[in-house]
């Protein structure tokens, strides 16, 4: 037959073509930095021009995100607080998508995760010291919130149910499960503003880091981001998630338990969820309410998407985040803005980044190639 | 008007220089080729040469850096797809690209550029009808095209390029999909066309058969590079499948060790029994197949496509469920898990390699290590991967497979088809195999690749792995078969050694009249 081909000459050094595989994989992924970019950039552009349509500032409202999210050591703080469960919500997303699935159920699995820590707390307050309490309640909300998601994942599994749905009809079971019991029987009798449940107390409330005001959630958050990167990267779980996310035929016919994997990634989505809403409970609100149900699930979403589903990534653009979502406070006393201005701007920006979906491969700078059907 | 000048409507297509180099490779280097007005041209050239993208620069799905394209003798400017068509330029791929929940009649209305958004069915219909008294074939028009057989939507491929009124067709890989005898019929209609001055049309094509058939003149590429070409009439195939593969041997094929006479018969390997599956709609797919494969050797499924073929192979890896019916290894049941494909040495190599055995954007070399990427030395501690000696048995296999790609990175998707073909091949004969399905292994195969394919694949047998061939190249299955099975409507219709049968009697059971 042919001899050895063209490109591949056999005699090359080994040091040469190693050059040439890495700068194949730059290119191909400085794509993924300089598309995403992009789209941040028209949406804060188009964001501008809703502000100038209601009549303010776009310079001052970037100038009060800045100030607000990143401006002053405790800006920066607030910033991080806030970026703590917005990291494990992105990977409640980031993990299914790496298998195929949309998965948008992280808001309800951090709302029933976090009040399911707050319940185990109630027995334990007084009779065991606070750090074995933390640990059954942290398990408790991974747990429960691995549950939650990785029905969803089971359905789809088991039964073709459209995941993306499920997950965020899930999402409003869990809202009204949590609602039922703090409004009933786990409502705390003493507090008669907002039906919570019990306090779990100062004493039991999870530190900071220390020389920080930043509770342990960042820490875990970061943690946890670069251990499913690796777990994605460098082992067979990972790679085998890969191969059935990217083709799942191929997948069943090398022998891979295309159900299984399914139920695992969304199993550790759910738990990355359940895990933030522990955090929200042991380490900001002390008890579990309806203000569990803050939107972090949803920006999540829009951080895993921007970060496109790459854990490192997903920490960096949660910060960017965090801050904005941080500085909304100063926005609305200064530019008198409604709360729901930040929105908009997520809005917007989600809109533009999946529309920039269809700008891959048009660059002929990032690839060797433009067309997708090959003969 | 070019009707107007010359009475001729085909076009003239002309490439002065093209070049197209993807990173380091020069995929096109300095090509040129001319095709007359209503000539019939061929293009040829091994797996990798540059056709497609030959095609796919005069089509505007690339640009290329260097070169022009001349239309009738005037220069043309094609920036995307829709340039190409405003031209009068059409394309069938390999693949098709026709709507399958749709009627061939609303493929074609809604494929115009045109379409308007409420349609008026009536009015189309007498359009179409018109249209359709004007084309010397015809394609049912009110079935879905899920329905139809391949020869058929091939032909309705065709007619909707007609119907868009392009007057050059290029046509990648046409007849891969097609029996030989469907081949024949599409071909010998676009050859009227073409005699009548009506189109011109360019066929990328392995098959030195339907070059000397149909073709009028013929451009032969070499690793991007034009080395040849000129009329069919003067060359011999001979010739051109040295200019095809130039001064490289093509190795001896590999013969068939025969059993020393006497000798007890092997040991059944492989036992289908009663293996039933439904598709979504409830109809049999799989009726009731039973059948034996013994170890050393080969035993070919022949059949006309869409008699159970694809369901088969689905069932045997694992993509389809089966309603009754067991797999038996070695006696063994087999249920299609990871560890009992290793441990049973299972391997296979599914039609549509592309679509059926790799991930598209995964590098070649994690695409090659599916087989072993969580055995050592892949991996260390059962979890955990090393990606060293995975690029290392990569490069080994592309070496030994001569895989034609950039380096290891690349996107297997990137590959041309043929080479894709061979990564998944050497993927799945790198180790020991005991039991080896390969369904149309050598569709898209330039013609020395089919010869180390189908040697590869008796090497396997003669050291005595039991393999189950699904093809639909009756010539292929009669080269390689110990035994011969004929697949009719879902059921195992026939059954002999291939000693004991012939052509007459294998086709009059694949007909389903026997
Ligand atoms: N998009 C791409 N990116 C990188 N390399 C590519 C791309 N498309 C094609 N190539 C390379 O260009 C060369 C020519 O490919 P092409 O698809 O034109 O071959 P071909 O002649 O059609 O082969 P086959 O008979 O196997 O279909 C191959 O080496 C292929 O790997
Ligand atoms: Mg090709």
């Amino acid at each position: 037959m042919v001899e050895a081909s063209a490109s591949v000459k056999t005699g090359e050094p080994e040091r040469e073509s190693a050059m040439r595989d890495w700068s194949i994989r730059l290119r191909r992924n400085a794509e993924y930095v300089v598309i995403p970019l992009f789209a941040l950039v028209v949406s804060a552009c188009a964001f501008s021009l809703f502000l100038l349509l209601v009549g303010k500032s776009p310079v001052m409202f970037f100038e009060l995100v800045q100030r607000g999210g990143f401006g002053t050591a405790f800006s920066i703080q607030n910033t991080l607080q806030r970026s703590a469960p917005l990291i494990l919500t992105a990977l409640a997303v980031a993990i299914p998508a790496r298998i195929g699935l949309i998965m948008i159920g992280g808001e309800g699995a951090l709302v029933v995760g976090g009040f399911a820590s707050a319940a185990v707390a109630i027995p334990l307050l007084e009779r065991v010291p606070p750090g074995p309490t933390l640990f059954v309640m942290a398990v408790a909300g991974a747990i429960v919130g691995a549950f939650w998601v990785g029905l969803a994942g089971l359905m789809r599994h088991a039964r073709g149910v459209n995941e993306t749905i499920s997950s965020l009809l899930l999402t409003y079971i869990g809202v009204a499960i949590m609602n039922f019991f703090v409004e009933g029987a786990l409502r705390d009798l003493t507090n008669p503003n907002k039906p919570s449940t019990k306090p779990i107390g100062d004493a039991y409330m999870m530190g900071k880091i220390p020389g920080t005001d930043v509770h342990w959630g960042l820490a875990a958050g970061v943690a946890i981001a670069i251990l499913l990167h690796v777990l994605m990267t460098r082992t067979t779980f990972g790679f085998a998630v890969r191969v059935a996310g990217g083709n799942p035929r191929a997948a069943l016919a090398q022998g891979l338990p295309v159900g299984k994997l399914i139920v695992a990634c969304t199993a550790i989505a759910g738990a990355c969820a359940g895990l933030a809403g522990f955090f929200e409970v042991a380490a900001i609100q002390g008890r579990a309410n309806a203000s569990l149900a803050a939107g972090y699930g949803f920006t999540g979403i829009l951080v895993s998407f921007l970060a496109r589903h790459n854990p490192i990534a997903i920490i960096f653009v949660a910060i960017l985040f965090g801050g904005i979502v941080a500085s909304g406070g100063l926005i609305q006393r200064r530019m008198d803005l409604p709360d729901a201005t930040v929105l908009v701007l997520q809005g917007l920006t989600f809109m533009i980044l999946l529309a920039s979906e269809t700008l891959y491969g048009r660059f002929s700078i990032f690839k060797m190639d433009a067309g997708r059907d090959r003969t | 008007m070019i009707e107007a000048r010359t009475g001729v409507r085909a076009l003239a297509l002309e490439t002065i220089g093209m070049t197209k180099t993807f990173g380091a490779l020069a995929a096109l280097d300095d090509v040129s080729l001319r095709v007359e007005p209503g000539s019939f041209h061929a293009l040829l050239g091994e797996n990798g040469a540059g056709k497609s993208t030959l095609v796919k620069c005069i089509m505007g799905f690339y640009q290329a850096e260097q070169g022009s394209l001349l239309l009738d003798g005037a220069q043309a400017v094609v920036r995307n797809p829709r340039d190409a068509r405003a031209l009068g330029l059409g394309m069938v791929y390999q693949h098709f690209t026709l709507v399958p929940c749709l009627t061939g009649a609303e493929n074609l209305v809604i494929s115009r550029a045109d379409a308007p958004a409420v349609i008026d069915w009536a009015k189309e219909k007498r359009a179409l009808s018109a249209f359709l008294d004007r084309m010397p074939f015809r394609a049912p028009l009110d079935a879905p095209v899920s329905q139809l057989a391949a020869g058929e939507k091939q032909k309705l491929e065709i007619l909707k390029l007609l119907y868009l009124d392009q007057r050059l067709l290029i046509l990648d890989e046409p007849t891969s999909v097609l029996t030989p005898q469907e081949a024949d019929e599409i071909l010998g209609l676009l050859k009227g066309m073409t005699d009548a001055k009506e189109i011109s049309v360019v066929m990328i094509t392995h098959k030195f058969r339907e070059v000397t058939a149909f073709a009028d003149s013929v451009t032969i590429l070499r690793r991007g590079r034009r080395v040849g070409g000129g009329l069919v009439a003067q060359m011999s195939t001979q010739e051109m499948g040295g200019l095809m593969i130039g001064d490289t041997q093509i190795s001896a094929r590999a013969a068939r060790a025969e059993r020393p006479p006497g000798s007890p018969p092997a040991e059944t390997v492989l036992e289908l029994a009663g293996l039933l599956a439904t598709d979504e709609e409830g109809i049999d797919v799989l009726d009731r197949v039973n059948l034996k494969v013994r170890a050393g050797e080969i035993v070919g499924i022949a059949g006309v496509s869409g008699n159970g073929q694809a369901p088969l192979v689905e069932a045997l890896s694992g993509q389809r469920t089966l309603r009754d019916g067991r797999i038996f290894i070695r006696q063994q049941a087999f249920e299609p898990t990871r560890d009992a494909y290793h441990r049973l040495k299972v391997f296979g190599l599914p039609e549509e390699p592309l679509k059926n055995a790799t991930v598209p954007h995964m590098t070649v070399a994690e695409n090659m290590a599916f087989r072993s990427f969580d055995r050592p030395p892949n991996t260390r501690f059962g979890w955990w991967l090393s990606p060293g000696p995975m690029r290392s048995k990569a490069r080994e296999l592309i070496a030994r497979y001569r895989v034609k790609t950039q380096s290891p990175e690349s996107a297997i998707g990137d590959l041309s088809g043929g080479n894709v073909q061979r990564a998944v091949l050497a993927r799945e004969l790198s180790g020991e195999v005991d039991v080896l399905i390969v369904a149309n292994p050598c569709f898209g195969l330039d013609f020395g690749s089919v010869s180390e394919i189908r040697s590869r694949i008796m090497e396997q047998r003669n050291s005595g792995a039991a393999v189950l061939l699904i093809s639909e190249d009756l010539d292929e299955i009669l080269e390689l078969s110990d035994k011969v099975a004929v697949m009719s409507q879902g059921r195992i219709a026939y059954v002999a050694p291939v000693g004991e049968t012939d052509r007459a009697t294998i086709g009059r059971h694949m007909a389903g009249h026997a």
